[in-house]
């Protein structure tokens, strides 16, 4: 899933500045999985605003809403009816979202309540572990299911470094080598010929490096 | 409610919202919960909801924990008192109370 979390109230009071009328706008999609934009939170952010502005004296109006995805046009066409009458949206779905609101309603701005972090995992309750950079061209088959365009912390193709210690990686003691867990899975799996293999360079043209990526699928188009 | 592990954030912050100058929890002893962890999930509710009364600037003691059993009333007089001297001290909540959401959590 694409994990957040939320960011800090003094930010987003800035960001809201001295608007009166605004909606808080959660997503049911992913970051209501990882406890960082659904309902509970569009709850409990719209209260902590709420609070924050009437201590001060100035009271703001605050229409909660929790969309089925912010990522889906006819999700979002659901505000449509009263968007426009409120002053900013504070959107707490991932940046894919917050942007796609903003591009539905142009009239008003629309505020990111969270940040967007990864694509990962839950590890257990609270705990949350990045698995995937969306390179856009996978190779998990080569290196027994783990990643090492994310695990490891260089992104090397043919690891690992020298940097590899007791199973850690040098950036951090905490952090696991990638590699080491790679070759362990490989042995596990009696694929050790896998690891002697050399990874060629790889192509990145499928990654970020070329602008925003798209994919159209013909079959599906209307 | 049932347990205090039933108690959610937005109970708490719903209550200040209302106006009321205090909020404390009593919750049976740690390790004796019904609900083997009910306390100790409401406690960590507790100590975020404290982190975000803090993060807007209001007084974090309006908000306390407690834990003490079913049968010990003399205890929880004393916490009352306790928790009532301190919130004299601190003073009214600086948001105004509102007697229609005070209604609705009574």
């Amino acid at each position: 899933m694409v994990m957040g979390e939320g960011k800090p109230i003094q930010e987003i009071l800035s960001m809201i500045g001295d608007k009166k009328k605004i909606i808080v706008a959660g997503c049911r999609g992913c970051v209501t999985v990882c406890s960082a934009g659904g309902q509970k939170e569009v709850e409990i952010l719209s209260s902590t605003i709420r609070l924050a502005r009437e201590k001060e004296g100035n009271p703001i109006e605050i229409r909660e809403e929790t969309l089925e995805r912010q990522c889906d046009p006819e999700y979002l066409e659901q505000m449509r009816g009263y968007a426009e009458d409120y002053e900013a949206i504070v959107s707490i779905a991932c940046g894919a979202g917050v942007q796609y609101t903003a591009e539905k309603y142009r009239r008003i701005p629309v505020y990111p309540g969270i940040n967007t972090n990864f694509i990962g995992v839950t590890l257990e309750q609270g705990v949350w572990s990045e698995r995937c950079q969306a390179c856009g061209d996978c190779m998990l088959h080569k290196t027994g299911g783990i990643c090492p365009i994310t695990r490891c912390s260089k992104s090397l193709l043919n690891g690992p470094c020298g940097g590899s210690s007791n199973g850690k990686c040098e950036i951090n003691s905490e952090i696991e080598c990638g590699w080491q867990i790679i070759y362990d899975r490989l042995k596990e799996l009696g694929s050790l010929e896998l690891f002697e293999e050399v990874i060629p360079i790889k192509d990145w043209t499928t990654s970020r490096d070329g602008g925003p990526r798209k994919i159209v699928r013909e079959d599906l188009k209307s | 409610m049932p347990c205090t592990g039933k108690v959610d954030i937005i109970h708490m912050l719903r209550a200040f919202e209302a106006g009321v100058d205090g909020v404390y929890l009593v919750g049976c002893e740690e390790g004796n919960c019904h609900f083997l962890v009910g306390n100790l999930r409401a406690r960590k509710r507790v100590e975020r909801v404290k982190g975000i009364l803090a993060s807007i600037g209001m007084e974090s003691e309006r908000l306390q924990m407690y834990n003490l059993s079913a049968g010990e009333g003399t205890r929880f007089v004393a916490i009352a008192k306790e928790m009532t001297e301190r919130i004299k001290n601190l003073g009214p909540s600086a948001i105004s109370p509102q007697k229609e959401k005070l209604k609705i959590l009574t």
